[in-house]
């Protein structure tokens, strides 16, 4: 008799069909039944950042780059949401469904792969950044603070940017050994970008070695560039490389996290 | 019923999981239309060889295929034609009772209008239609065992594997599940169930493989594995050395097991032997009782359960 393999799982690039839709749409079905718990709340969290940053220490702020302060931040807003929006879900949320919950284990019995239910996942975490950052689009619509039709490209860069956050997020999730776990990209990685990556002043106005760190290694940088030219209208090529650093580190998260949480669930 | 139509086959199937063999080597076929039973204590490896079957544990060495298919290959299809009742309550919390049939229907790619109806008719079935919109978390554990089944069937399976079906269920849910089981043996589905209670394995299975160790030590019908092993009846007395030697003499072909300060005697001579010894040899605190699975198990490895 042979020996099939001494690691029953070994790295690859994962084989996915239309079955990931049916992962998707198991938690766009409970999202829908808990709408009002989810949704809302995400709602008023950009008016408040508005008011109080926008409107109280905007008007300390003469302008940012020759932009109202306001204007400045509301774009961070939308990629802020984004972040959180996809990384919660793919930490705690899917943590929960495969701890806890077992709904992995359960899906995993039908003729859907592991591969299918965490690419389902990932799709999911980018569907709801795409969610709460157009949620958040609408409102500072609603302040005025859009300057240009290009803001219509915002929710493709979120559900992009989201997939992205979706896939460095369940690779925690792959190796977290408790759900307090989570502490730690939500401290050491999250904040250090919600605070860094040039959301609430620019970037220059960090030391060059912090400002290298941002645009080599917080993701959050390359997308508040991108919905900031995207929302005020000052897109230009550069941007072009922010978005190839954008797809070039989803797929790479994105395929290493699918085999790193096989390595996890199949034993 | 059971034919001679070879469903599921193992060959030298093993499953190691770091240094552990939790099956190790194990040979067995499933017919068409039979209901077998592995039976064996916690950690024998029923649980991991029926988790091989549904492909959700890859193998480590050996063959096993399913309606002639590999699971290494072909474990779609076969998931296709399976359904599973783990031990394990993964119902999913956030949906009512009926959503938990519709849901796992769409897994299959089941139309909506037919899942509807299965979800349904299985409600019916196990007598949970009144519950159809109540939230999981609020079932009782043997609704929500008989929910595990009932979401087993959604897919209308060739093969049922059942691990464990009645764990931790009193004795009424548990007949109400026995009920049901043999009533889906009637419709002709294959079952594969797994157990550690004896009386279980013996009024559901038509065939037994006896489980210890990651090994198979025993297969066959019921009736038959206590007919060759422990025969009719089983004596039991306090362990008292004068009366061991004198049933010694009597019954030099005899069995004899001690189980804390009990022995248990086995014969195969027939029925009746024990009591005309009795006569003969007045001893109090004696107890003569049909043989059972039980006494199989412990006769064939040799000490009792395990926890």
């Amino acid at each position: 008799m042979t020996k099939i393999t001494d690691s029953p799982v070994k790295f690859a690039v994962p084989k996915l069909t239309y079955k990931v839709w049916r992962v998707w749409r198991r938690n766009l079905d409970v999202f829908l039944k808990t709408v009002r718990v989810n949704f809302f709340p995400s709602l008023l969290e950009p008016i408040l950042y508005l008011v109080a940053l926008g409107l109280g220490l905007g008007g300390f702020i003469q302008s940012v780059e020759g932009i109202p302060y306001i204007n400045f931040i509301a774009p961070a807003l939308v990629a802020i949401s984004l972040m959180n929006g996809s990384f919660f879900e793919c930490t705690y949320g899917s943590f929960v469904r495969m701890y806890f919950q077992k709904t992995f284990d359960a899906i995993i019995a039908t003729p859907v792969s592991v591969e299918e239910v965490i690419a389902g996942e990932l799709l999911w975490g980018a569907t709801r950044a795409t969610i709460n950052s157009t949620t958040v689009l609408v409102v500072i619509a609603a302040f005025g603070l859009i300057s240009s039709p290009l803001f219509l490209l915002v929710p493709l860069i979120a559900f992009l940017g989201g997939l992205m956050f979706a896939s460095i997020a369940m690779c925690f999730t792959a190796i977290a050994p408790n759900i307090d776990f989570f502490n730690y990209p939500a401290f050491l990685f999250i904040t250090p970008m919600f605070l860094l990556s040039g959301t609430f002043f620019p970037l220059s106005q960090l030391p060059p070695i912090v400002q290298t760190v941002a645009q080599l290694l917080l993701p959050l940088t390359h997308v508040v560039n991108i919905a900031r030219g995207l929302i005020l209208g000052t897109a230009n090529v550069f941007l072009l490389l922010s978005l190839a650093w954008i797809v070039a580190v989803t797929i790479f998260f994105f395929v290493l996290s699918i085999n790193l949480m096989k390595k996890r669930l199949i034993k | 019923m059971a034919s001679s139509e070879v469903l599921i086959k193992a060959r030298g199937l093993t499953k190691e999981y770091g240094g552990f063999t939790a099956v190790n080597r194990i040979d067995f076929e499933v017919y068409k239309g039979e209901c077998v039973g592995f039976l064996g204590p916690n950690g024998a490896g029923k649980t991991t060889t029926v988790r091989m079957i549904y492909c959700f544990l890859p193998l480590t060495e050996g063959e096993l295929s399913v309606a002639g298919m590999s699971v290494s290959e072909h474990a779609r299809e076969i998931k296709n034609m399976v359904g599973v009742a783990p031990q394990e309550d993964n119902l999913d919390p956030d949906f009512s009772v009926i959503q938990n049939l519709q849901i796992y229907a769409r897994y299959f790619d089941i139309p909506k209008a037919e899942a509807l109806k299965r979800a349904k008719e299985q409600l019916q079935f196990f007598q949970l239609e009144e519950k159809q919109d109540r939230l999981v978390t609020e079932l009782s554990t043997g609704m929500k065992r008989r929910l595990i089944l009932a979401r087993a069937l959604v897919n209308e399976p060739h093969i049922l594997l059942l691990d464990e079906p009645t764990t931790g269920l009193d004795p009424q849910a548990r007949h109400l599940v026995w009920d049901e089981v043999r009533a889906l043996r009637k419709r002709g589905v294959t079952i594969i169930l797994t157990t550690h209670y004896m009386d279980e394995a013996a009024a559901l299975c038509d065939r037994i493989l006896l489980m210890d160790n990651g090994k198979i030590i025993e297969q066959g019908k019921p009736s038959e594995l206590i007919k060759k092993h422990v025969g009719a009846d089983v004596l039991e007395v306090e362990n008292d050395e004068k009366l061991l030697k004198a049933l010694k003499t009597e019954f030099p072909s005899a069995d004899f097991q001690a189980f804390g300060d009990r022995i248990h005697v086995f014969t195969t001579q027939p029925h009746g032997v024990f009591e005309h010894f009795l006569e003969q040899n007045p001893v109090t605190n004696v107890t003569i009782r049909s043989a059972n699975l039980e006494d199989v198990f412990l006769k064939l490895t040799g000490r009792g359960l395990k926890a």
